[in-house]
C-alpha cells in the first residue's frame, strides 16, 4: 500500500497503475490506454488543477531500467506532473508509450497543454491523438528528425556559414 | 469567445495557417513579429484581424530553439548550470538553483545554511532585477520611454552587485550542485544595505509616475482579461495566475531554501487584468527585499558549500601544496561525479512563475535526459485568450505583461 492517499486512489481507479515513489516524489505509473483517463480522475475527483508540466524521455538506452513490477518497459516514457492547488500536493504519472506509438492528448482537460505536446511531438517524435494542431513547434517544419531521441546525433546536419568556403 | 470544457484554449484558436485563412476579405490575417520590437525577443504572433479588433491570435515560437536540453545531456553535472543558466536570461540565477536542487535531490545532499541564505539573499535580489527590467519595458512597450531609463538604472545597481559576486552580469554560474561558487565579497553588506535603499526609492517613483496616471490606467485597466480557471487550465503561473485572485507562491505553498524562516507577503490581485499584473510585480519588489533585509541580518556564518569531497573541490589554496588535492580538483571539473539513478522533478518560484527542472539520471556523470519547465513557456499561451476581442495596441500592452522571456520560451 503507497502512502499517499492520490496515489492508491488512482491505482484502484485505474485498471494497471502501479504507484511508486522516486526521491520522496508520488509517480504513478499509468497504462497508455488509460492515460487520459487517469488525468481526469485527477481533475474531477482529486482536486488537481494544474498540468504543471508535461515532457517525454527517449529510454532507447536504458532498455534494462529499474521500473515497478508490472509495468511494461517501451522505448518512450511520457511525463506529466500535476498539481492541486486546494490539497497543495504534486503527483507525477509516467506513461509508457512504443516508437511510433500515440497516447491520448490532455489538451481537453488542460488546455496548457497544447505547446508541451507539441513540443514533445517535436522533439521526439511522439504523437498526441486528438491534439488539435499537433505541428512541428521548435524546429523549422521541414526539419527531418527528431533531435532528442538518442539514435538523433548532434550536429548530423552540417552548419554552412554563407560565402564560407565549401570544406575540402 | 469560443471556450472548451477546461476553460482557455479552444481548439480553433490553434489553426491559424493557409488552411484557415478567411476567404471574404472582412478579416485578415497578419503577422506581428518576430522582428517587432514590442516582441521581447523573437516572439512571432498571428493575429486574425476585423479592422482593429483582433478575433484570434496564435503565439509561434522556436526562432530563439538552441537545443539546450540536449546539450544538457553532454555536459556534466559540473558544467550543467552554465547551460541553464542562458533559458531565462532575466532570471539566470533561478535557472541554476532549480538544476543544483534537482541534483542535489538526487544525490541526498544537505546543504550547510549559509550556503541556502546566500542562495536565497541572491535570488531574490535577482528577481528585484527581473522585476525592474519587466518595469522598464512594460512602460517603454505602453509609450512611457523614460520608464525605460527608471528601471535600468535601478536594475544597474543590482547588477553590479551580482558582477561583484559572481564576476558576470548575467549568466552567472554562481549556484552549482553543492552550493554557491564563490563566499559573498568582503564588504558585501554595505552594497546591499544601498540596494534596500536606493531601489525603494524608485519604486516610489514609478508607483507616482504610473499607477495614479491617467493615460497608463486608460491603456491597462480591465485590457487583457483572464480568470483563475482560465489561467488554471493553461498551465499559467507567477504574476498571471496571482493577479486573477489566487494567492500561489511556491515559495509560501510549497517552502524551498529557508522560504519558511523569513517573513514576507505573496501579492495578490482580483482582476486579473494588465494593470493588475504591472501592479503585482511592483509590489513584489518591495516584498523580495523585505526578504533581502532579512538575510542581511539573519546571513548565518559557516560554509558557502557543502564539504562533500564527492562534488566539491578542494580549496585553491590546497591545490598549490597537495600533488592530491590537485588531482582531486581535476577529476571534478573534467570528469564530475556520478549522481544515483532516478529521475526527480524540482519546481521554485520564479519571477516569472513555477520554473521546474525535470532530471532523469542513468547513474553516469552526465543527464540522461534534462528538461526545464519554463514559466514563460507555458505563460505564453495565456495570450491568444487574454488579446481575443481586444485592439491591436492592446496586444502589445498584453504581451507585455506576460513578461515572455524568449530564451525560457524556446530553449
Amino acid at each position: 500500500m503507497h502512502k499517499d492517499p492520490v496515489a492508491v486512489a488512482v491505482v484502484e481507479r485505474v485498471k494497471g497503475a502501479v504507484a511508486a515513489d522516486s526521491h520522496g516524489q508520488t509517480v504513478v505509473h499509468i497504462p497508455r490506454e488509460a492515460w487520459r483517463e487517469a488525468v481526469q480522475f485527477l481533475k474531477e475527483e482529486q482536486q488537481f488543477t494544474q498540468c504543471s508540466d508535461l515532457t517525454a524521455v527517449d529510454q532507447l538506452l536504458r532498455p534494462d531500467r529499474p521500473l515497478p513490477a508490472g509495468v511494461e518497459r517501451e522505448r518512450f516514457e511520457v511525463v506529466a506532473n500535476l498539481l492541486s492547488h486546494p490539497r497543495n500536493r504534486r503527483i507525477r504519472f509516467i506513461c509508457q508509450v512504443p516508437d511510433g506509438g500515440e497516447v491520448e492528448s490532455l489538451f481537453e482537460l488542460f488546455s496548457g497543454t497544447e505547446l508541451p505536446e507539441r513540443e514533445v511531438y517535436d522533439l521526439l517524435g511522439v504523437r498526441f491523438s486528438g491534439h488539435p494542431d499537433l505541428t512541428r513547434l521548435l524546429m523549422p517544419d521541414d526539419w527531418e528528425g527528431h533531435p532528442l531521441r538518442k539514435d538523433d546525433a548532434p550536429a548530423r546536419v552540417p552548419v554552412q556559414f554563407k560565402e564560407a568556403q565549401a570544406p575540402r | 469567445m469560443t471556450t472548451t470544457q477546461s476553460g482557455g484554449l479552444s481548439p480553433r484558436d490553434l489553426v491559424l495557417g493557409p488552411e484557415a485563412w478567411p476567404e471574404s476579405d472582412e478579416t485578415m490575417i497578419i503577422n506581428l513579429g518576430p522582428q517587432h520590437p514590442s516582441t521581447h525577443g523573437v516572439l512571432r504572433v498571428v493575429l486574425e484581424l476585423e479592422g482593429e479588433t483582433v478575433l484570434r491570435a496564435k503565439p509561434v515560437i522556436g526562432y530563439l530553439h538552441t537545443g539546450m536540453e540536449k546539450t544538457g545531456e553532454q555536459l556534466t553535472y559540473v558544467q550543467g548550470p552554465t547551460n541553464v543558466t542562458r533559458m531565462d536570461y532575466a532570471a539566470p540565477l533561478f535557472n541554476e538553483l532549480v538544476y543544483s536542487m534537482a541534483v542535489e535531490r538526487l544525490l541526498d545532499l544537505e546543504l550547510p545554511p549559509r550556503a541556502t541564505w546566500i542562495r536565497m539573499l541572491m535570488c531574490e535580489l535577482n528577481r528585484v532585477a527581473s522585476h525592474l527590467l519587466f518595469l522598464a519595458t512594460n512602460g517603454m512597450d505602453l509609450g512611457a520611454i523614460s520608464m525605460m531609463l527608471y528601471g535600468w538604472r535601478e536594475r544597474e545597481l543590482v547588477l553590479a552587485f551580482f558582477e561583484k559576486v559572481t564576476g558576470l552580469r548575467m549568466n552567472h554560474n554562481y549556484i552549482r550542485p553543492g552550493g554557491v561558487a564563490a563566499d559573498l565579497p568582503p564588504g558585501w553588506e554595505d552594497d546591499v544595505g544601498e540596494i534596500c535603499e536606493v531601489v525603494p526609492k524608485g519604486v516610489a517613483e514609478y508607483d507616482e509616475i504610473l499607477t495614479e496616471n491617467p493615460i497608463w490606467l486608460e491603456r491597462t485597466v480591465g485590457i487583457g482579461l483572464i480568470t483563475t480557471e482560465q489561467a488554471l487550465a493553461l498551465g499559467a503561473t507567477g504574476p498571471i495566475l496571482r493577479s486573477t485572485g489566487m494567492p500561489w507562491d511556491l515559495r509560501k505553498a510549497q517552502p524551498y531554501l529557508a522560504y519558511d524562516q523569513v517573513d514576507f507577503d505573496v501579492i495578490y490581485t482580483e482582476n486579473g487584468d494588465t494593470f493588475d499584473r504591472y501592479r503585482i510585480r511592483l509590489y513584489e519588489i518591495a516584498e523580495s527585499l523585505k526578504i533581502v533585509r532579512q538575510c542581511l541580518e539573519r546571513m548565518p556564518s559557516g560554509d558557502y558549500r557543502i564539504q562533500d569531497r564527492k562534488v566539491t573541490p578542494p580549496p585553491r589554496a590546497r591545490i598549490d601544496e597537495s600533488m592530491e588535492a590537485l588531482i582531486h580538483h581535476f577529476k571534478i571539473f573534467t570528469e564530475g561525479f556520478k549522481v544515483p539513478a532516478g529521475e526527480v522533478y524540482t519546481a521554485v518560484e520564479n519571477p516569472r512563475g513555477e520554473l521546474g527542472c525535470y532530471l532523469v539520471s542513468d547513474g553516469s556523470g552526465r543527464p540522461y535526459r534534462m528538461h526545464i519547465r519554463g514559466a514563460s513557456f507555458y505563460n505564453l499561451q495565456t495570450l491568444s485568450t487574454m488579446v481575443q476581442g481586444g485592439l491591436v495596441a492592446d496586444g502589445i500592452a498584453i504581451i507585455s505583461s506576460i513578461d515572455p522571456i524568449m530564451g525560457d520560451v524556446d530553449r
